[in-house]
């Protein structure tokens, strides 16, 4: 049914820029410093939890732009008295940093908030359908439709930082020229830590919109940890058209594989062949797509990553 | 290397001992008797572990103050993390037996039980003197009652084929369902459930289609509208589902965001965190099956305890199995006068004793609790449905319950006893 498949598109579109507001962050932060901050799903849960607090003292749209400034705030004091300490050993123990830190930050989370989930809802005036496609059958929640228009919001945001203010045209310097741009007097590491404070605030941002569509919980970070490495490296590190591509590519592929009865088994015997119960790979072929969705953008990852390491649109190597 | 042998030497002298207890009937001199809890304490499954050695605390309050397991006799917990894993859990058994602990308490997992009763057998064959019973309060897996079970472990909990049988016995006088669609996790837990729901509508609803069954990777779905998609595409009236956690949150909610008319039949909605989760997403779509809710009966003698522990720790007591297990665990030792394991396992067999929800007993044949279960469903907080959930407004209101023979099963367990003790 054409309605059917339109909302799974909306469905598999909204997951998508989810994915890329979280990947956009992680980008950013490597083009420029070379860092993988594997924090990064961390400061997703940390912008989630955020937003649930500010959101019961004051209220979510409060919460909204208060979240991602806290995570700013944050982010760029990690940067300051962290990473740019450890800058001077290289790339590696960079990483071991934010991979220490991403544990730190889900116990202090446990610490405050407690080991089970929280109950960040979704506003009363965003909760129900979108009306207007209600009449061609489909049924949307505002609050998805809402999630997409910040994620486009954002997306327009930082291309205009980057492209049309001063300090944009720094930060793209900076991100291939550095020494340049600090023999012309500009302070360097004051741009690094607004990047990285940046790109939290955008994890944040991510958190708060996908707190409440989702669960928040200690175990938030985990589940979506991994699928933003996948979407960054599928759309090549270092792009960020290549990350939105990917994450789109990515949440629609999850959404129709899950939707998809198809098994190995169906394909081969629309190909003419048969294959019975006992032979070795059956119990795989019989596998439905709906079972491995899921796990298929890992998949997809690996084969990237053997047929074209650099990935989409990739402008970095190794 | 040298310390570690002397304190095994050492732990095993003291273990030759018997307890000193066992000597006299009338003990007077004041026995505590340790329990290890031996469930995850960290990482995603943490809250559900922490919230239920509470659970055990308290309970281990309750028979140390009201004496429940003979006089001068005590109950301590001693808390170990097995991670959720089953390899995990024979390393932490063993320092559950160098401790000299006796009674293991353990629930989370059916993966992490079955490797912790093969590791009990072993243990109890080759050391009698120092044999260990395991309390199973949660594990629903049917085959350790069945093809697994063993004489040294007790199953607290109605296990899947149980909660099955009662929930097919409510949907007999449902004529409204019509398609009934499967959704589980891909591991042990979600295959029984979806095995035993195709056998038991097939029985006593024979006229019920069956119109999808589902298995997604266990924690790893964020969306789950797809699967709305699907079971709207197949006519979907009713979805049964084991799924817990935010498996389960995440899916009612889903269904609720793409306005899907089905009901929702669930085993675990009511486990911590979760009604939080769902919150009015369930309004009179979900249901499940419970040895217990709070709101069974318009007073009761239990509910001062469930008020109680809900103003100290501020988490609903949802896991009755953890009062009945330890109640019976003291009674046994309150009537044979002993600790010793073989002792209490041989008194456990064929008990009958009250319960918060009634009447409950331990069946001789395969160590299965049978007791009276429960269909409710998720309603607004109101009248004699009195008990806000999780401070969500919503609570359980009994839909039907069900006396312990409707749902008690045959067993096919053929267990090995050791010889009664004189």
């Amino acid at each position: 049914m054409l309605s059917d498949t339109l909302s799974q598109l909306l469905y598999g579109l909204s997951y998508g820029l989810l994915l890329f507001m979280l990947a956009s962050g992680l980008t950013l932060i490597f083009s420029m410093m070379g860092v993988l901050n594997f924090a990064h799903a961390s400061f997703y849960m940390l912008g989630a939890y955020a937003a649930y607090q500010v959101s019961q003292w004051i209220g979510f749209w409060p919460a909204l732009v208060i979240a991602p400034l806290l995570l700013f705030a944050f982010g760029a004091v990690v940067e300051r008295w962290g990473l740019r300490r450890v800058h001077k050993w290289g790339h590696v123990p960079e990483l071991l940093f934010t991979f220490g830190l991403s544990y730190i930050i889900v116990e202090l989370v446990q610490v405050i908030w407690g080991r089970a989930a929280v109950a960040y809802r979704v506003p009363a005036e965003l909760d129900g359908p979108v009306a207007w496609l209600q009449g061609y059958g489909i049924t949307f929640p505002q609050y998805r439709m809402f999630m997409m228009g910040v994620a486009v919001a954002m997306l327009v945001a930082i291309w205009l930082l980057l492209t049309r203010t001063r300090v944009g045209l720094v930060i793209q310097a900076a991100l291939t020229h550095p020494q340049q741009v600090e023999a012309l007097g500009h302070n360097l590491p004051r741009v690094y830590m607004g990047v990285f404070g940046g790109g939290a605030a955008l994890a944040g941002l991510a958190g708060v919109v996908g707190g409440n569509a989702f669960v928040t919980e200690p175990a938030m970070a985990g589940t979506v940890g991994a699928i933003v490495f996948v979407v960054i490296v599928v759309g090549g590190l270092g792009s960020l058209l290549g990350a939105f591509i990917a994450a789109l590519l990515i949440g629609l592929l999850e959404n129709f594989g899950k939707a998809s009865d198809l098994t190995g088994l169906a394909v081969l015997a629309r190909l003419g062949v048969d294959l019975d119960s006992g032979s070795a790979l059956h119990s795989v072929l019989a596998l439905s797509l709906s079972q491995v969705a899921p796990v298929l953008p890992y998949l997809l990852l690996v084969i990237v990553l053997i047929v074209r390491p650099k990935g989409l649109l990739g402008t970095r190597e190794g | 290397m040298i310390l570690r042998l002397m304190a095994a030497g050492a732990a095993a002298a003291l273990l030759a001992a018997p307890p000193a207890f066992a000597q006299s009937k009338s003990a007077a001199a004041p026995q505590t008797v340790k329990i290890a809890y031996v469930d995850p304490l960290s990482g995603p499954f943490a809250g559900v572990g922490t919230n239920l050695v509470r659970h055990f605390q308290f309970m281990t309050e309750q028979v140390n103050a009201r004496q429940l397991a003979g006089p001068g006799v005590r109950f301590e917990i001693v808390t170990f993390d097995n991670k959720a894993s089953p390899q995990e859990t024979l390393t932490v058994f063993k320092q559950v037996v160098d401790q000299g602990i006796r009674y293991v308490v353990q629930g989370q997992g059916s993966g992490a039980a079955l490797a912790l009763i093969d590791a009990i057998d072993k243990h109890n064959e080759r050391n009698p003197a120092q044999s260990v019973v395991l309390l199973n309060y949660a594990a629903v897996d049917p085959d350790l009652t069945n093809s697994k079970c063993s004489f040294w472990h007790f199953r607290f909990d109605a296990n899947t084929d149980m909660k099955m049988e009662a929930m097919t016995t409510f949907m007999k006088d449902r004529p409204q369902m019509k398609n009934v669609y499967l959704i589980n996790q891909n591991y042990s837990h979600g295959h029984q459930v979806s095995r035993v729901a195709k056998e038991l509508l097939a029985r006593k609803r024979p006229d019920v289609k069956v119109v999808g069954d589902d298995l997604h990777p266990l924690g790893q779905v964020r969306d789950f509208s797809p699967y709305i998609a699907k079971m709207r595409a197949a006519n979907a009236d009713t979805v049964i589902t084991g799924n817990w956690g935010p498996d389960l949150a995440l899916l009612v909610r889903a269904a609720r965001d793409a306005g899907l008319n089905a009901n929702f039949y669930t085993y675990y909605a009511g486990v911590i965190g979760t009604p939080t989760a769902i919150g009015a997403a369930g309004e009179d779509r979900m249901l499940q099956v419970s040895y217990w809710h709070p709101n069974i009966a318009p007073e009761y003698p239990y509910e001062k305890l469930y008020l109680d522990f809900k103003k100290r720790f501020n988490e609903e007591w949802y896991a009755v199995a953890t009062y009945t297990g330890l109640a019976m665990l003291g009674e046994a030792m309150r009537r044979t006068g002993s600790a010793d394991p073989l002792k209490v396992a041989y008194a456990m067999e064929g008990m009958k004793m009250d319960a918060p929800h009634g009447t409950i007993e331990m069946r001789a044949s395969d160590h299965q609790l049978l007791q009276p279960l429960w269909i409710a469903s998720w309603t607004k907080v109101g009248g004699a449905n009195r008990h806000d959930i999780e401070k969500t407004g919503y609570t359980w209101k009994t839909e039907a319950a069900y006396p312990t023979f409707v749902a008690s099963q045959p067993t096919s367990c053929q267990m090995k006893k050791p010889a009664r003790p004189q």
